[in-house]
């Protein structure tokens, strides 16, 4: 038997007993990190390809949601530094070896080429507010000069949306201290649930019936995507080192499991196939709204598994002799 | 770069903590918080046993992933050594650095927010001192000093005992040494 | 989070204790905490009084804020290094809940008892009131000192002047007393404190029982970690796998209480084997013919069937020590009351020191010597009208210290020898095995109790009048002048003013001293003179001590014996006595014999106890510094033991004991490095009074648990080993 055991109690908080940085601040984010580089993705991919009429509302409308969402994930992020009066250091800095500057820095130029690109589409996507626009000095003009460039912003775009997912999917890859987080299908799995999560969206609130259809094709082909990510990140991590074995018994049979294959696998993944594949040949209506809206919760149940389980895999992780739960006393 | 380093003599070391005593009052480190800390492994069965302790810290890691991670260079390391310290004025609290530590070493300090870790009482060694827990150990069992000078005591005990890191799998490089 | 089901919270608040304050970051730079020592340190001298080893240091400040203690680099005790609690020291100084001002018990209209905040004035006038009546009426030495530590010393000097000579401190019945008295009764000398313990140059060391590594005494800790590098061969007797076993090469797993049969044989093998030190026996040493044939019965194979030490081993490792001798060194340990018949244990311990020629050698037990540094000219103490011994009547002819719970069954009833208690400085419900019952009792029946502490331990709850006592790092005391490798000196002095109300002890003895009319043993205005005065007689003084915190001199005589010195030892007979005829006039044993101990019934568990390093005993569970590494005391079991009732690592159970006293809950540690036999705990915790606020209520009590206490018939130890536990799971 080996009994290895700290002697000495310490609660530094947030570490002991096990790592709990990240919370639902950081699994928000993320998701809707994911999801805007969804938005972003198709908004653009259908102005490139002119598909107008086959998507008219990701061509047009689409855009708008994604600096609507990532503020929203920015400000969940926010909330989770601790020392947030020096938020703007992020910005006085650019670290080459730290996803998360990189990331700082794509999100400053997300916002800028999304702003053209909702510009380039605003009166197409948004008609009713055109009456409004047309009465600001000089807004009009500023919307027939961004209509011409509808297609090089849209090209500006893409990069911005893949850098943008692939950052939210390989920051946390990036952690070779925490062995779950620490293989290299993190990355395409959460880049394949974020684009997925964005399809799922559109095919949500698009009005016409063919884009709908049109991004539930798409969908369902991300979704089987996805899910050969996860077998593969499933063998993956149980031919690994020890914590990864951890991780992967966590996820089949452990605290883990029931979330995992209920909440992501089944709600998330498997139950939406189905009734997107059902949808497809029209046998079930109600499905247009269920299944994107389950797509976007697994969605969300994956980053909160990743976040969760991921911190509660190390290298090293003592129990604690005297219960540090008794250094409360000392408040 | 000029590597620093740790060796703790497991065959000495007691268990007693006064390392983490002597760490929290030179440090002033906050009620709860801890730098370093100690480990106690016993393996096999009554009455066949082999017991080892560890005084266990941040390991000033050469290849410091809580450095490369960190997205504002707070994390840095000091003056071109392995030291690995914290500047509270660059940091965030976006604890990438907690994450990115395989060793559980860092803190968040309160009430403050910033991060903080063992700094190798670089403040000490800059005056030629020993860090506070080495100078304080009763059994002697910790030594601390250049790694990269063939002469140093570290390096003579490297040199002529046997010994370990922790988790070298991380690939983190550690400077802390235990002799074995 | 999810699915982890922890209960996990955060530290919002940092204490004030630390004087850190709240520094609030600002935007476009924070005000970072500057690195320790770039404000205005200073640095007084001090020896630590964190438990009793007194090791010197010096007590660091910041910006006038308390910062760090660290050791004097010139020190023998300390070789410049404290250990855990002493580096913990500015703890208990900046403890909240010190005893802030004096109490005085009062019945309050409703029949409720309480404690009243009063004046210095009130407190010490009631006590001398009180003391004078008593002294009237029964005579002053009917008023008890038990004390313990090094602040006692003024209320010695106070309890002598006034005519009492009744004066006990656990250190002797609780402690070494036994040890004491067994060497005494062989080489008619102690080991003293600090034990004369040659460990830097042993070659072979035998611990019996002694787990130094989690008994910090610092010198030994540090003497023994320099045999370890030297390679010494450790050889180490305890039922638990100790922190010292754990170095050992080897680790014998006694069965408890059993120790007298090893020590035996291994004289058995010494003597058959003919490797014992002849020379030295037939210079030295008198009733060898007796002990050679008392020990003959006690071959390795007959003890093995009573110790489970396989009588190999037993061989091999008193080859061992005689390949070494006379390097090698039988620890004579500290905490000897273990089982009643102690003081023939560590008789045996001293013989077979002396059968491996030892004492007086290199490696084995050195001579020491401290500086003969003159008394302040006083007058002569009266002589007491009768002194602890009236508390043992006929009983423990070898006590030659008071016997701490011989004086509380001395005080009980209306017709008891003693009508008063000065208590100083020690826990006496926690501190004397099993003695609540009688301690209520006795309190019940005294007229007057009087308690001198520092912190709310539960004692102050049996006070008539508490004294809150500054820490030692608010005061002077003696200074310390103990017997060491070389004579040297140390300094206490305050390195703050007292905190509160508080008072330094010299302060509170001359105060009642003056009201009981003994100026004359107090013509000091304040203690430094005393000091002053001294240290001028040796070549020094205060201003150069306040400085240096340590002076070092030379020794006048050798620290060993000079090979075939002759030497008169102080027993009897001028020899080693290995047959004690004074033991055999008073009807005991003069060779130590073994007596198979008391098995635990059906169920039950042996209760093994002792040091965690963390703490010393009680008194610094509740230090904020210490708490933090060990806020809980566990409960060791096997893992066999744990399987069979079911017990988890980390849950909550109690103990309960035959006589159905049942403790606090504590915390389970499932370990292999316990027999299956037995549990253990460090003894220190369960702290009953509120008012300890970090601590009370946390971890179990060894001291309740003990209500089996085997008195040593020699000396009065309370042999506290002899106790059997069951475990009850907590039902919540
Ligand atoms: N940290 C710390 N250090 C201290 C103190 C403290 O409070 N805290 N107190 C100091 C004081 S005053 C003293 S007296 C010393 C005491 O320290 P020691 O003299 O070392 O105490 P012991 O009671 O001999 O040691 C306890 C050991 O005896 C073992 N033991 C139990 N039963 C038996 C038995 O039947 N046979 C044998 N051979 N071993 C047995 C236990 O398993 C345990 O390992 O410690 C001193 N050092
Ligand atoms: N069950 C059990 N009983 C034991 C032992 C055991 O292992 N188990 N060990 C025994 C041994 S070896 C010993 S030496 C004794 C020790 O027994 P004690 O000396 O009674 O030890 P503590 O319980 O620490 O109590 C010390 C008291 O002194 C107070 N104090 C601390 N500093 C000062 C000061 O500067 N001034 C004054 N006035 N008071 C102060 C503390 O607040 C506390 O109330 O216990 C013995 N009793
Ligand atoms: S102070 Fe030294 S002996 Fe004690 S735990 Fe720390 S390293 Fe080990
Ligand atoms: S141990 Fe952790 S905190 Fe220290 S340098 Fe290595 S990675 Fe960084
Ligand atoms: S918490 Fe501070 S030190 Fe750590 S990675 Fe973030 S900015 Fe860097
Ligand atoms: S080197 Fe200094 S900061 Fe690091 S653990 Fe030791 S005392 Fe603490
Ligand atoms: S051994 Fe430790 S607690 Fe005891 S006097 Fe020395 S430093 Fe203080
Ligand atoms: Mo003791």
């Amino acid at each position: 038997m080996l009994e290895e055991i700290l002697i000495t109690a310490r609660s530094n908080p947030h570490i002991d007993p096990v790592l709990e940085v990240w919370n639902w601040q950081i699994s928000v984010y993320l998701f809707f990190g994911g999801l805007t580089a969804g938005i972003m993705f198709f908004s653009a991919l259908m102005q490139v390809l002119n598909k107008d009429r086959e998507a008219p509302f990701a061509a047009n409308g689409l855009a708008l949601l994604g600096p609507i969402v990532l503020s929203l994930g920015m400000t969940t992020l926010f909330l989770d530094l601790s020392h947030k009066l020096f938020v703007w250091r992020f910005y006085t800095t650019f670290q080459p070896t730290s996803p998360m500057s990189y990331g700082a820095w794509i999100l400053v130029l997300f916002y800028p080429v999304s702003v053209l690109q909702i510009l380039s589409t605003l009166r197409k996507g948004y008609p009713m507010v055109v009456s409004y626009t047309e009465r600001v000095p000089l807004l009009p003009q500023l919307l027939n000069l961004m209509e011409t460039y509808r297609r090089p912003i849209a090209w500006m775009a893409l990069p911005i949306a893949v850098g943008l997912g692939v950052y939210t999917g390989i920051l946390l890859s990036a952690f070779s201290a925490r062995p779950f987080w620490n293989t290299g299908l993190l990355g395409p799995l959460f880049l394949v649930s974020g684009l997925s999560t964005g399809a799922a969206l559109t095919a949500l609130i698009a009005r016409q019936h063919s884009e709908r259809q049109l991004f539930t094709r798409i969908d369902i082909g991300l979704i089987v995507a996805e899910m050969l990510v996860v077998a593969l990140m499933l063998i993956n991590l149980s031919t690994g080192a020890r914590p990864q074995l951890e991780a992967a018994e966590k996820l089949l049979g452990g605290s883990y499991t029931m979330v995992f294959w209920g909440a992501f696998v089944a709600v998330g993944l498997l139950i939406p196939l189905l009734l997107e594949t059902f949808e497809l040949r029209g046998l079930m209506r109600s499905a247009a709204v269920l299944a994107p809206v389950l797509v976007l919760a697994g969605g969300y149940a994956l980053r909160v598994i990743a976040v969760d389980l991921g911190q509660e895999t190390t290298w090293i992780n003592y129990e604690s002799e005297f219960n540090p739960q008794l250094l409360e006393r000392l408040r | 770069m000029a590597r620093y380093g740790m060796v703790i003599d497991t065959k000495l070391c007691i268990g007693c903590a006064d390392c983490v005593v002597a760490c929290k009052t030179e440090n002033k480190v906050p009620e709860g918080l801890n730098r370093d800390w100690v480990v106690e492994a016993t393996q096999g069965t009554y009455p066949n046993l082999e017991t080892e302790f560890r005084s266990e810290r941040c390991n000033h890691c050469s290849n410091a992933t809580c450095v490369t991670m960190c997205p504002t260079g707070a994390s840095h390391h000091w003056k071109g050594t392995n030291i690995v310290l914290v500047d509270p004025n660059k940091c965030t609290g976006c604890k990438a650095c907690i994450s990115a530590c395989p060793y559980d070493a860092r803190l968040i300090m309160h009430p403050e927010g910033y991060i903080d870790k063992c700094t190798f009482c670089h403040h000490r060694v800059e005056k030629g001192m020993d860090p506070a827990c080495v100078s304080a150990c009763p059994t002697k069992c910790m030594h601390f000093g250049l790694l990269d000078d063939p002469n140093s005591e570290v390096s003579q005990l490297l040199r002529t005992r046997k010994h370990k890191v922790l988790a070298p799998e991380t690939g983190n490089d550690p400077n802390v040494y235990y002799l074995i | 989070m999810l699915s982890t089901g922890l209960n996990r919270r955060e530290f919002i608040k940092i204490s004030a204790l630390l004087g850190l304050g709240g520094s609030v970051p600002m935007l476009g730079g924070c005000t970072p905490r500057p690195l320790p020592g770039e404000g205005e340190v200073s640095r007084v001298p001090t020896f630590c009084d964190m438990c009793f080893w007194k090791c010197a240091g010096f007590a660091h400040t910041e910006d006038g804020q308390p910062w760090k203690i660290i050791g004097n680099d010139v020190d023998l005790h300390s070789e410049g290094r404290l250990c855990t609690r002493g580096t913990a020291g500015m703890g208990s100084y900046q403890d909240p809940d010190r005893l802030k001002r004096p109490l005085l018990r009062e019945t309050g209209a409703d029949g409720v008892q309480t404690f009243r905040e009063v004046s210095w004035d009130e407190a010490l006038n009631f006590i001398a009131d009180r003391l004078k009546s008593i002294a009237q009426r029964h005579g002053a030495d009917r008023t008890a000192l038990l004390n313990h530590g090094y602040g006692a010393a003024h209320f010695q000097h106070l309890m002598k002047a006034y005519g009492s000579g009744s004066i006990a401190e656990p250190a002797f019945a609780q402690c070494r007393g036994p040890r004491d008295v067994g060497f005494e009764l062989t080489f008619g000398e102690s080991v003293g404190s600090p034990e004369r313990t040659d460990m830097e140059h042993s070659r072979c060391i035998v611990l019996i029982g002694s787990h130094i590594g989690e008994n910090l005494h610092n010198g030994q800790v540090q003497t023994l970690a320099e045999a370890m590098r030297r390679d010494a061969t450790l050889i180490t007797v305890d039922p638990r796998f100790s922190v010292p076993a754990g170095k050992s090469k080897y680790w014998l797993p006694i069965k408890p209480g059993t120790d007298i049969a090893l020590l035996l044989a291994w004289m058995h093998v010494l003597i058959d084997e003919d490797l014992y030190d002849r020379d030295y026996i037939n210079r030295y040493a008198t009733g060898f013919e007796q002990l050679k044939q008392h020990v003959a019965r006690y071959s390795p194979e007959w003890v093995y069937l009573e110790t489970g030490i396989d009588p190999d081993t037993i061989r091999k490792t008193a080859r061992e020590m005689a390949a070494a001798a006379p390097a090698t060194l039988i620890h004579p340990g500290r905490h000897t009351a273990w089982y009643g018949d102690d003081t023939q244990r560590s008789r045996a311990i001293a013989m077979l020191n002396a059968l491996l020629g030892s004492w007086g050698r290199q490696g084995g037990l050195y001579m020491k010597e401290s500086v003969s540094l003159p008394k302040y000219p006083l007058p002569a103490y009266p002589a007491p009208k009768s002194d602890f011994r009236a508390a043992h009547g006929n009983r423990f002819p070898f006590a030659n210290a008071g016997v701490t719970n011989a004086i509380v069954e001395a005080s009980i009833g209306a017709d008891a020898h003693y009508k008063a208690w000065l208590v100083y400085g020690t826990n006496l419900p926690m501190t004397i095995p099993g003695i609540r019952p009688q301690l209520q009792a006795a309190i019940d029946s005294l007229e007057l109790v009087v308690v001198v502490d520092t912190m709310p331990s539960e004692i102050t709850g049996y006070a008539d009048v508490v004294l809150p006592e500054c820490t030692y790092l608010e005061r002077y005391d003696d200074l310390r002048n103990s017997g060491e490798r070389h004579p040297s000196l140390a300094l206490r002095m305050p390195v703050f003013e007292p905190s509160y109300d508080s008072k330094p002890g010299w302060w509170m003895a001359k105060q009642l001293g003056l009201r009981l009319g003994l100026e004359k043993y107090f013509p000091w205005e304040d203690y430094a003179e005393v000091i002053d005065w001294q240290l001028k007689q040796v070549g020094s003084s205060l201003d150069e001590m306040k400085k240096i915190g340590v002076k070092n001199f030379p020794r006048t005589r050798p620290k060993y014996f000079a090979p075939k010195q002759e030497v008169s030892f102080p027993t009897p007979s001028g020899k080693i006595e290995l047959y004690s005829q004074q033991l055999a006039d008073k009807g005991f044993d003069p060779i130590p014999e073994y007596t198979r101990p008391e098995q635990p019934p059906q169920g039950f568990y042996h209760l093994n106890y002792g040091r965690m390093p963390a703490h010393t005993f009680g008194k610094t569970t509740n230090n904020h510094l210490l708490f933090q590494l060990a806020p809980e005391n566990t409960l060791w079991v096997n893992p066999l033991v744990a399987s069979e009732r079911g017990l988890e690592n980390g849950e909550y159970v109690r103990l309960s004991n035959p006589e159905g006293i049942v403790s606090n809950k504590i915390r389970v540690r499932v370990t292999e490095r316990i027999r299956p036999d037995s549990v253990f705990m460090a003894h220190g915790f369960g702290h009953r009074s509120r008012r300890l606020r970090l601590t009370h209520d946390l971890g179990a009590d060894d001291s309740e648990l003990m209500t089996n206490v085997k008195i040593d018939p020699l000396m009065g130890g309370t042999g506290m080993r002899g106790n059997f536990v069951t475990i009850i799971k907590e039902t919540v």
